[in-house]
């Protein structure tokens, strides 16, 4: 029997499993499918990553080495090639791999960090043939950057989510042509510096408002079509570009990959997608937290660190201690907010703060946050500006929850 | 007066640079440093990668340790392509020194075991 047993040895893996040790736990076993550790920070080899957490620019290896490292330190054991089948209600590990055989562990906790996986062309339907040609942003960058392959010579990329954007940056780089990055939405969803350092540096046009309507080719992608759309997102008859390519890159969202989450019967927030989370990210079923990209998607590693973080200690806590207590309230989607996390809130379990995760679902110009009970308003934050493809993050204290039953609601106010 | 989004940190601030190089819009030093750098003479680290014997992928991944002028990242890439690197290989260590004469050394970024 484990104390804690980590599924999955990415990022979020990885910070959990550091931090439940450095809070007590001894016998802590990180499970990862892959031959390494790191997860897709070791295909992701720009830099800027870790200038929250670390205060300097690291590439995603060195990320990933800085805590594969504070990790050898302790003494967590780790499982590589090692694939998790189903998680019980009971915490009963299934797993299987090639030197353990099958296998079932039982642990006193459970971490979820398995991360998520790109949307695919069948999850968009775009029409047209079945050619060649046609990568998710995410498989394209594995071939170039760890295979050694360059997957295409004229490339358009759909989406321009940050993979994307990295994608175009790269292929360019590598002597591909990059011909064009496009957008459905009227709004990148990428950070803006990635439209800056990987578009605009490289003279690679974006095209908002307009979407893939034809893939041509039969064996290999020949052509792809572009259209405008309107704003129901509907493409518009007469405004077709076509564009002469061999390769259609897609970033076109990433999806929290929860089948585990949900062979333990542990309840989805079909917002995130990702397991319904208290303040210190326990899931519904107690003694199984979750923690980074399963969770949430994030922009930034050095919040998956964070949280991370946070569920490991909680995880520790959890076995050390016994469950956490109290009564919690909801939080509630207001005006402009797409989801919050955590989802609940036990104010009795907060020792002075609480962070709160979440999305916009519109680009706002300047305006506030407020966080509100009822008609009460209980504390708001100025922003300059807030888009879909940026998370926010507040620190509310809890003692302007006393008082407060039921739920909170979290809102965007235009100033 | 030009306007620039900052690319130092994920925040992305939209700044704006007067006639007299005074800076605004950035929400910290950093910021007004990338701005000017940037009207005067742009740089940035290239990440890429070289190719690797003897390890368990065929690629190693490599950065340069700091900024090189943006006009040389063509000529900073064709000089990695004669790069040929032999596993073991350690984060940090050294695969091309004064890379392009910038004075910059090119540096491996993952730890590839042999």
């Amino acid at each position: 029997m484990y104390d804690l047993i980590v599924v999955g040895g990415g990022p979020a893996g990885l910070a959990a499993a550091c931090s439940a040790w450095d809070s007590g736990l001894r016998s802590i076993l990180i499970v990862e499918r892959d031959r390494e550790l790191g997860g897709i920070l070791n295909q992701c080899i720009h830099n800027g990553f870790g200038l929250t957490y670390f205060k300097e620019e690291l590439t995603g290896p060195e990320y990933a080495h800085r805590f594969v490292e504070l990790l050898s330190k302790t003494g967590v054991e780790v499982r590589t090639d090692t694939m998790v089948l189903e998680i019980t209600g009971d915490l009963r590990i299934h797993m299987t791999g090639p030197e353990t055989g099958y296998r079932v562990e039982e642990a006193r906790s459970v971490i979820l960090a398995m991360g998520c996986r790109e949307r695919t062309r069948g999850a968009i339907g775009i029409p047209g043939y079945r050619p060649a040609g046609v990568f998710t942003a995410g498989a394209a960058q594995r071939y170039v950057n760890v295979e050694g392959w360059l997957p295409g010579k004229r490339v358009v990329i759909l989406g321009s989510g940050d993979i994307g954007l990295i994608m175009a940056r790269r292929m360019t780089l590598e002597g591909a042509k990059v011909l064009a990055c496009v957008e459905v939405m009227p709004y990148s969803g990428g950070l803006t510096r990635n439209i800056v350092q990987c578009l605009e540096d490289y003279d690679i046009p974006l095209y908002l408002s307009h979407t893939v309507t034809d893939i041509r080719g039969r064996d290999r992608v020949e052509q792809v079509v572009v259209s405008e759309v309107d704003e129901r997102r509907r493409p518009i008859p007469g405004t077709e570009m076509v564009f002469d390519c061999d390769t259609l890159l897609l970033s076109v969202g990433l999806i929290p990959e929860n089948e585990l989450t949900q062979s333990a019967g542990i309840r989805i927030d079909p917002r995130t997608k990702g397991p319904e989370v208290f303040e210190n990210m326990e899931t519904s079923l107690p003694g199984v937290f979750s923690c980074g990209n399963v969770t949430h998607v994030h922009d930034l590693v050095d919040f998956v660190t964070q949280e991370s973080q946070r569920a490991g200690a909680a995880a520790a806590k959890y076995v050390l201690n016994g469950p956490a207590a109290g009564e919690s309230i909801a939080l509630r989607n207001g005006n402009g907010v797409s989801y919050t996390v955590p989802q609940r809130v036990r104010p009795e379990n907060v020792e002075k703060v609480f962070n709160v995760f979440f999305r916009v679902n519109r680009i706002f110009g300047p305006s506030r946050i407020v966080v509100s009970a009822g008609e009460r308003e209980l504390c708001r934050f100025k922003r300059d500006r807030l888009a879909p493809g940026e998370m926010e993050n507040i620190t509310v204290p809890v003692k302007l929850l006393e008082g407060v039953a039921g739920e909170i609601t979290v809102s965007v106010k235009e100033a | 007066m030009r306007e620039l989004v900052c690319i130092v940190c994920p925040r992305g601030c939209h700044m704006k640079v007067d006639d007299e190089w005074n800076v605004t819009g950035n929400t910290c030093p950093r910021g007004a440093e990338y701005a000017r750098a940037e009207l005067t003479h742009p740089t940035r680290v290239l990440t890429s990668t070289v190719r690797l014997e003897g390890g368990r992928y065929p690629r190693c991944p490599v950065k340069t340790a700091a900024p090189v002028p943006k006009e040389l990242l063509p000529r900073v890439m064709a000089a990695l392509d004669e790069v040929t690197l032999r596993a073991p290989v350690h984060v940090g260590q050294t695969v091309l020194e004064d890379v392009c004469g910038t004075g910059v050394a090119v540096v491996a970024t993952r730890e590839l075991t042999a």
